[in-house]
């Protein structure tokens, strides 16, 4: 039963596959088959969180560090289940087909967690991505101009795109070393059988990576996907998928590649371009969504700092500012789709007067923006610093001032939509309502998140140890 | 770790972190406004006199850190919780403990929505403000600075006065900015010295330009919360915005830990770059008692004039840190806490004029002395303690910091000889107006004296006012043998240091 996780997930497309065959059923329904599959999910993750394997002839790993990231997604599948349970922009006759995808694009993730094979990467980041690909245009046409269409089109275009650089890079690996499988890479590699090549195959396959994680250059994707999709799938967007492509990119950065000074430069180079290219742009806009989605360019940075140290530590640290940084953004999510009436899309201003219509909401979006911002005591204040600190080891100073001074920008955008939360009127806008569960797991991320902030050691030294065994 | 004295039994400082940490969460579970003002009052209360025992027991013949508490917190990357109070910094703690319950006080009528969140705000506003005085791990004591600036935001956002979401990011905006440069600098030490404890970082052997960057982060983050002359500009806007008790706890507390932070770091872990650049910081704080006495003259805006002078007064604080002898530290910090009694009782009377008249405007409020008769008797006493007149507190700050002065560098003194006679300038012509207004007086008569619960919110400030001003022997024993440690070490080191001295004739 070490992959119990992804039969869950199996069984619950399939369940969905076959309710998606007959009439549609009540969305109660719908909704709690989906709640019933995720949290079963998690469960199944937590059962096999101890399992240790290696199956289908050692391509698929069944290990510590996988199963730690599967405990995670099973985690956020779950909130963000909960969260997105009103799927207010999706069609009742399009539900079950939804969440039929949007299960089949976890088991991708949960599959490519446990890849060790270039194929079986391959083949999992494209059921993840393709059954992402699917959940974009799902959005009900409320504008009659079809953006849901124009953002699905762009994001496969950007995603095949990406795709063709990474197999294009595993081809060069494959090449190079005559294997598929990263053990035996890693084992030829650490021979000395090093060329240039091996570093422009590697990068070209990180850059696939890039795309999901959304940094610089790949992130031209995210505005207007996250603008066109509906906040449900944005927020599914926005927040799992990240888990994948960390925990790829460090898998991958394990390779030797002999050039690791270009390495760090180019991962820096990254980070820096992601934080100033994210902060800058998210300052002037009026979306909630694109905000966020330019906010996640600027955190892509700062999990990049994590990795630029090419050592376990800093990617123990990555894997702690991307599970804060999920957290974080599943809080803000949660309170985007629940504000939305009907599933629209929320300008900052719709959020005047939160405080007043829905408080609970509004401290909940208040904690995830300060953390998101930064602000300790929280899980993202904690993460900046830690990633921070092993950056200022690694004695990149001045990666670090720009990063610290990027904090201060940002500040300024997430400071705006507490400042429409709390000091502005509420106008003619009407009082929220939500079901106390949303509010129970609203309140169970603020809980999260000021915990991992305030108690960290033993996450950190969990992702830390879990990290060593890879390498 | 020879520096703390480990305090056995009772962690009385961690139980004063947490106690209004607890009280406020018990108050996010009972809503109730009448409630929520009485548990806060008796949280507060309780607090403070617990915070008493940190008197009784303070051994005044010991510079160590004194009721210190350690643990581990994140022991991989040497992170502790670490806590203690020495001479400079127990003063400051019982300043707020003390300050807290009189702003419930305040509060009771001046607050009318959302009661219990404002009363929530105001017992983690008093966490994080211990724990900044007495955390001695550097990442403790960041994560209390940070985070003080969310209940403060939303204390000024939600129940200030017109321009609040202008005011209120402007504060957030600047003193962010300011520390997060801090944070660098923090992490900077831990990589010299190995640890974030932050007396492990003293009297370290720092090369001069990596002291010269350090000491610039500090400054810029503490000189943006004092705040010294460039950088004061959010000062005027937050409190002219902020509730009563806002303000309050803005001028009294807040403003205190820049000048906190610049004689606990800067002086002891960059003492090379502290003297190299003492002389033009000396200049900036001439130039900010200048400015805050001028601007204070020209003020319309009760709140404002209050705020200006507060620049003025900080500007002294900031001069007598950084002559860097016994004379100018002590009354530093004398004049902290002076600056931290007078002008929270000032705010609080202001306060209390605009409950009735729901003005701020000097015009407004003109000839009040013939109908508040009790209220005009606090307002003096409290304005002639802000310039400083004999026999009030800040009379003893300011003249051990001008005879500091003096013995540093004449030229300097001089100049700011001119700053005491603008406060009294400024000061006297706000009492004027108050108490007796000209002929265009408004009509004051539907005006009421100070209720019973005003004046013993402002009868221990004029306490305080006197007993300082009377008898500061007291205050002086508290601060000395910690602060003439400090000094000791920074003589021993300037001895074997020359080079700084050299550049700066």
């Amino acid at each position: 039963m070490v992959i119990l996780p992804e039969l869950v997930l199996l069984t619950g497309a399939l369940a969905f596959f076959m309710v998606s065959l007959g009439k549609t059923p009540d969305r109660n329904v719908v909704k709690s088959i989906a709640l019933f599959f995720g949290s079963a999910t998690f469960i199944a993750t937590c059962l096999s969180f101890q399992s240790q394997a290696t199956l289908f002839y050692g391509v698929y790993a069944i290990d510590a560090y996988s199963q730690m990231f599967k405990v995670l997604i099973g985690f956020s599948l779950v909130l963000l289940l909960i969260a997105g349970q009103n799927l207010k922009g999706i069609d009742d006759s399009v539900r079950p087909e939804y969440y039929l995808f949007l299960l089949l694009s976890v088991l991708g993730l949960m599959m490519l967690v446990s890849s060790v094979e270039l194929l079986t990467i391959f083949i999992s980041l494209e059921l993840s991505s393709f059954a992402l690909y699917l959940l974009v245009p799902m959005r009900d046409d409320r504008t009659g101009c079809r953006v849901q269409m124009e953002a699905g089109i762009k994001y496969i275009l950007f995603g095949v795109m990406a795709t063709g650089f990474m197999l294009y890079g595993m081809s060069y690996l494959f090449g190079l070393t005559g294997t598929t499988y990263l053990k035996d890479i890693i084992i030829f590699l650490a021979k000395g059988h090093l060329q240039p090549a091996i570093v422009v195959a590697v990068v070209m396959v990180l850059g696939g990576f890039f795309y999901k994680l959304a940094v610089f250059p790949m992130h031209f994707w995210v505005p207007d996907i996250y603008q066109g999709a509906s906040n449900e799938t944005t927020a599914f967007i926005a927040t799992i998928p990240k888990f994948g492509a960390v925990a790829l990119l460090i898998r991958f950065l394990t390779l030797p590649t002999g050039q690791s000074p270009f390495l760090i430069e180019l991962l820096v180079v990254i980070a820096v371009c992601s934080m100033f290219y994210g902060n800058l742009s998210a300052l002037v806009q009026k979306d909630i969504k694109r905000m966020l989605g330019f906010s996640g360019i600027a955190h892509g940075g700062f999990v990049i700092l994590g990795l630029v140290t090419l050592k376990g530590e800093g990617f123990g640290l990555a894997i702690y500012y991307i599970a804060g940084y999920v957290l974080m953004n599943l809080a803000c999510f949660l309170v985007i789709s629940n504000v939305s009436k009907a599933g629209e899309n929320l300008q900052v201003e719709d959020f005047n007067g939160l405080h007043q219509r829905q408080p609970v909401l509004a401290f909940i979006l208040t904690v995830g923006l300060f953390a998101l911002a930064g602000i300790p005591p929280f899980v993202g204040f904690m993460a900046k610093f830690m990633v921070l600190a092993s950056a200022l080891r690694a004695d990149h100073l001045l990666v670090v001032c720009l990063a610290a001074i990027n904090t201060a920008i940002a500040i300024y955008y997430y400071l705006s939509v507490v400042k429409a939360v709390y000091t502005s009127n509420p106008g003619e806008r009407p009082l929220v309502t939500v079901s106390p569960t949303i509010q129970a797991a609203g309140v169970l991320l603020v809980v999260v998140i000021i915990l991992m902030g305030a108690l960290p050691a033993r996450f950190i030294d969990f992702a830390g140890t879990v990290v060593q065994t890879i390498l | 770790m020879d520096l703390l004295l480990i305090k056995e039994g009772f962690p009385l400082l961690t139980f004063l972190i947490l106690l209004p940490l607890a009280g406020g969460l018990v108050l996010l579970f009972c809503q109730g406004e009448a409630f929520a003002r009485m548990w806060t009052l008796i949280i507060t209360g309780l607090t403070a006199l617990v915070s008493i025992s940190l008197l009784t027991g303070f051994n005044t013949g010991s510079a160590k850190y004194q009721f210190a508490e350690a643990y581990d917190w994140i022991p991989r990357f040497h992170i502790n919780y670490i806590v203690g109070v020495d001479g400079i910094s127990i003063l400051l703690v019982i300043l707020t403990t003390f300050l807290m319950p009189f702003c419930v006080l305040a509060s009771w009528k001046y607050i009318k929505t959302r009661v219990t969140a404002f009363m929530f705000c105001l017992l983690i506003m008093e966490t994080s403000m211990i724990g900044v005085f007495v955390a001695l791990d550097f990442v403790l004591f960041y994560v209390f600075w940070e985070f003080m600036l969310i209940p403060m935001y939303l204390l000024i956002a939600v129940w200030g006065g017109p321009r609040k979401a202008y005011a209120s990011i402007k504060f957030f905006l600047y003193t962010l900015a300011g520390s997060v440069l801090l944070l660098v600098a923090i992490i900077a030490l831990y990589l010299k010295s190995g640890s974030f404890f932050i007396p492990a970082m003293m009297w370290q052997e720092y090369s001069l330009t990596f002291q010269v960057l350090v000491f610039l982060a500090f400054f810029l983050a503490f000189a943006i919360k004092v705040p010294m002359f460039p950088f004061h500009t959010w000062l005027p806007a937050a409190h002219v915005e902020a509730p009563t008790a806002g303000s309050v706890i803005l001028a009294s507390v807040l403003l205190k830990m820049g000048t906190y932070g610049l004689l606990r770091f800067c002086l002891p872990i960059t003492p090379d770059a502290t003297m190299l650049l003492a002389t033009p910081i000396l200049w900036l704080s001439i130039a900010g008692i200048l400015y805050g006495g001028f601007t204070a003259l020209a003020q319309q805006d009760m709140k404002k004039l209050i705020a200006y002078s507060s620049v003025g007064h900080m500007g002294f604080v900031t001069l007598g840190i950084f002559v860097l002898n016994s004379r100018g530290l002590e009354g530093a910090l004398l004049q902290m806490i002076n600056h931290g009694v007078t002008t929270g009782a000032l705010f609080l009377c202001v306060g209390m004029i605009y409950e009735r008249t729901h003005s701020r405007e000097l015009a407004l409020a003109t000839g009040l002395g013939k109908y508040m008769p009790w209220f005009v008797t606090f307002l003096a006493v409290f304005s002639l303690s802000s310039f400083g007149f004999p026999g009030t507190n800040s009379f003893i700050g300011e003249f051990l910091i001008l005879a500091g002065t003096f013995e540093h560098n004449t030229i300097l003194a001089l100049a700011a000889i001119p700053g005491a006679v603008l406060a009294a300038a400024y000061m006297l012509r706000m009492l004027q107006k108050i108490v007796w207004g000209g002929t265009a007086n408004p009509d004051q008569s539907y005006l009421s004296d100070l209720t019973i619960r005003e004046i013993v919110v402002l009868a221990p400030f004029l306490f305080f006012v006197f007993w300082i001003g009377l008898g500061p022997q007291p205050f002086i024993d508290l601060m000395h043998t910690s602060v003439s440690q400090l000094l000791a070490q920074l003589h021993t080191w300037q001895q074997h240091h020359q080079i700084a001295v050299v550049l700066w004739p």
